[in-house]
């Protein structure tokens, strides 16, 4: 049984309330950081815990922190990052709803730290049930002098507000999501300058996700130190990995960071195995974005080494042999699934979801739809394979944001892995349509 | 008004602008389940803010409508981990228990079908969402009850 620092408490009756979670030791840290630490020591704490951020980038937490701009007389914010909308990602919508004051309570820290005086968690606009329950929590939070005028006696205040987006991934993306929180579309800023420097309303912001935001409250608990002792090496503390797909028990888990996937996949304690006694295909680690790895790379890298659940070991190997951990949106596929099916399906969602801000996400996105589209129902060209990667080459790295790379990886790297799977919709077009029954002329027909 | 206010009074003074997206979810809620011109001019006026503003919002994020709707809007997410367990299939069966495509309202306007990119449900695919609510774990036989349930529920309203 691994480690728990973030659901630990997670099955008590009752620990979205205020009584239950205090009662199960909840706010200790803000206790401990308000009485006895210095905003600079939980910064250093953070530091020592090599806490890397959850949302997917994976960059380290604490340098994040310390990069925050402080002039004179100018506010600074603290934003979660709660617009959850990467595909396989659902593990921020589980803590929020299950537990949420440990959200809440590792925001007020996280602000002290910062020296931020008003924060806003933005969560997606389709999570307005989750909304609610956060929003009862940090009434609670209110009502028992946790936010609010001279926190604890301690002479430092705190506002903290939610606010909802409105169905766009793109603003999971920390400008993007800032633009939105000034009422904006939310199309994604120019870096620099970074919003350490610039981001809400001009002022000096650090946007952090939610699972991050919450692994500072076991930080401040028992210490950075103590944090780094879990894990494997730059991988340090748990992560929750949201695991869906294939699975025989998906769901939402948090493990000690350098497992190996193999156990993960297949031991009774986690994902218990692939579903109705099938063997695994493939299997995307980190989120839609990450590239798939076909089943001879998932439990074993390149050079036949464990491969490890951590942000190097799912990395061994570079994109020729390896993935990203990424969101931790765990996707797995049994041996029946069709790789072009799935690679046209990602290929649509960032199709729809590219904010249309530059020209070569905006058309390369709806090209790679259309030409993976026409390949799933069997009316494609050998060359569209090539064309494909073309496509590809055309929008990585050419992008104001990164939602150019992640609709790029994923196609480059089912067709790397799985090429022949591409070519074989070519030469047996009626079949692949047979094999999909139809399904992708049914609900897309082609343009 | 009262919440209006309090969505305001969530940003720094001359700020209002942010307590849009929220506005504009209520406003949703209070006029109908979608957004006309009208609605989005009167949120511009409560904001102190153009109404271009508001249009440019309002078009660019999806859960707004700016269409009006059936009575029920279901939203069935298509994106991979729930098409891995058959969101293609339910998405079939409600078109034809409706008589409906994706995109359209049923005869007597009560149902609206739509397809949505993830909505954070993966690991309990298939699902739809109907209102603030999410519906996991999708059989064609459940989703026929929940429509029987929906329909008797609109009808009296």
């Amino acid at each position: 049984m691994g480690r728990k620092l973030l659901l630990e408490h997670i099955d008590v009756p009752g620990i979205e309330s205020f009584e239950v979670y205090r009662k199960n030791g909840g706010y200790r840290s803000v206790e401990k950081a308000l009485k006895t630490m210095s905003p600079q020591n939980v910064v250093e704490e953070v530091q020592a815990s090599g806490l890397r951020g959850r949302g997917g980038a994976g960059f380290p937490t604490g340098m994040k922190w310390s990069f925050l701009a402080k002039p004179e007389g100018v506010p600074r914010y603290l934003l979660c990052n709660a617009d959850e909308s990467e595909p396989g990602t659902f593990k921020d919508r589980y803590l929020m709803e299950k537990i949420p004051h440990l959200l809440v309570e590792g925001m007020i820290v996280s602000s002290y730290a910062l020296g931020c005086n008003q924060s806003y968690i933005y969560i997606r606009g389709e999570y307005m049930w989750v909304l609610e329950i956060v929003e009862k929590a940090i009434a609670e939070a209110y009502a028992n002098g946790f936010l609010g005028k001279n926190i604890l006696g301690s002479g430092y205040d705190l506002d903290l507000a939610i606010a909802p987006g409105g169905g766009a991934y793109i603003c999971g993306e920390e400008t993007a999501l800032i633009e939105s929180l000034e009422g904006k579309r939310g199309n994604p800023r120019i870096k620099p300058p970074f919003p350490a420097v610039k981001g809400l309303w001009g002022c000096p912001t650090v946007v952090n996700n939610v699972e991050s935001i919450a692994a500072v409250v076991p930080i401040v608990n028992d210490g950075g130190a103590e944090y780094a002792k879990i894990g494997i090496g730059k991988s340090t503390g748990t992560k929750l990995i949201s695991a869906c797909g294939n699975l025989v028990k998906p769901g939402v888990y948090e493990i000690e960071l350098g497992m190996t996937v193999e156990e993960f996949i297949y031991s009774d304690e986690w994902c218990g195995g692939i579903a109705n006694g099938k063997k695994i295909k493939a299997c995307v680690p980190g989120g839609s974005s990450v590239p798939i790895l076909p089943a001879n790379l998932i439990t074993k890298t390149a050079e036949g080494v464990d491969r490890l659940m951590s942000y190097e070991g799912l990395a061994e190997g570079g994109f020729a042999t390896g993935s990203m951990l990424g969101s931790g949106g765990f996707i797995v596929f049994d041996e029946d699934q069709c790789i072009v099916r799935n690679t046209w399906n990602f290929a649509r969602f960032y199709a729809h979801e590219s904010c249309g801000q530059c020209s070569p996400c905006r058309e390369g996105t709806g090209w790679m739809e259309k030409v993976l589209r026409r390949l799933e129902n069997g009316q494609g060209h050998m060359h569209d394979i090539d064309l494909l990667a073309e496509i590809n080459k055309k929008i990585e790295g050419n992008t104001i944001c990164p939602l150019g790379d992640a609709a790029a990886w994923p196609v480059a790297a089912a067709i790397r892995h799985f090429r022949e799977e591409f070519e074989w919709h070519v030469t047996h077009p009626d079949e692949a349509v047979k094999r999909n029954f139809g399904i992708a002329s049914n609900h897309m027909p082609l343009v | 008004m009262v919440e209006v206010q309090r969505f305001i009074a969530m940003f720094p003074e001359g700020k209002q602008k942010s307590a849009l997206m929220r506005i504009l979810h209520l406003a949703e809620e209070e006029f109908g389940g979608w957004l006309s011109v009208p609605t989005m001019n009167y949120v511009a006026g409560l904001l102190n803010i153009q109404p271009i503003e508001v249009y440019e919002v309002a078009t660019f994020y999806t859960m707004f409508n700016i269409e009006k709707p059936g009575k029920v809007v279901l939203e069935v997410c298509r994106t991979g981990p729930c098409m891995l367990v058959g969101s293609d299939q339910i998405i079939e069966h409600i078109e034809n228990k409706l008589d409906i495509k994706v995109g359209q309202t049923s005869a007597d306007g009560m149902f609206t079908l739509k397809t949505a990119e993830c909505l954070g449900a993966c690991g309990y695919g298939p699902m739809l969402q109907c209102g603030k609510h999410y519906h996991e774990h999708l059989t064609p036989a459940k989703v026929d009850e929940l429509l029987d349930t929906l329909r008797k529920e609109h009808s009296e309203k």
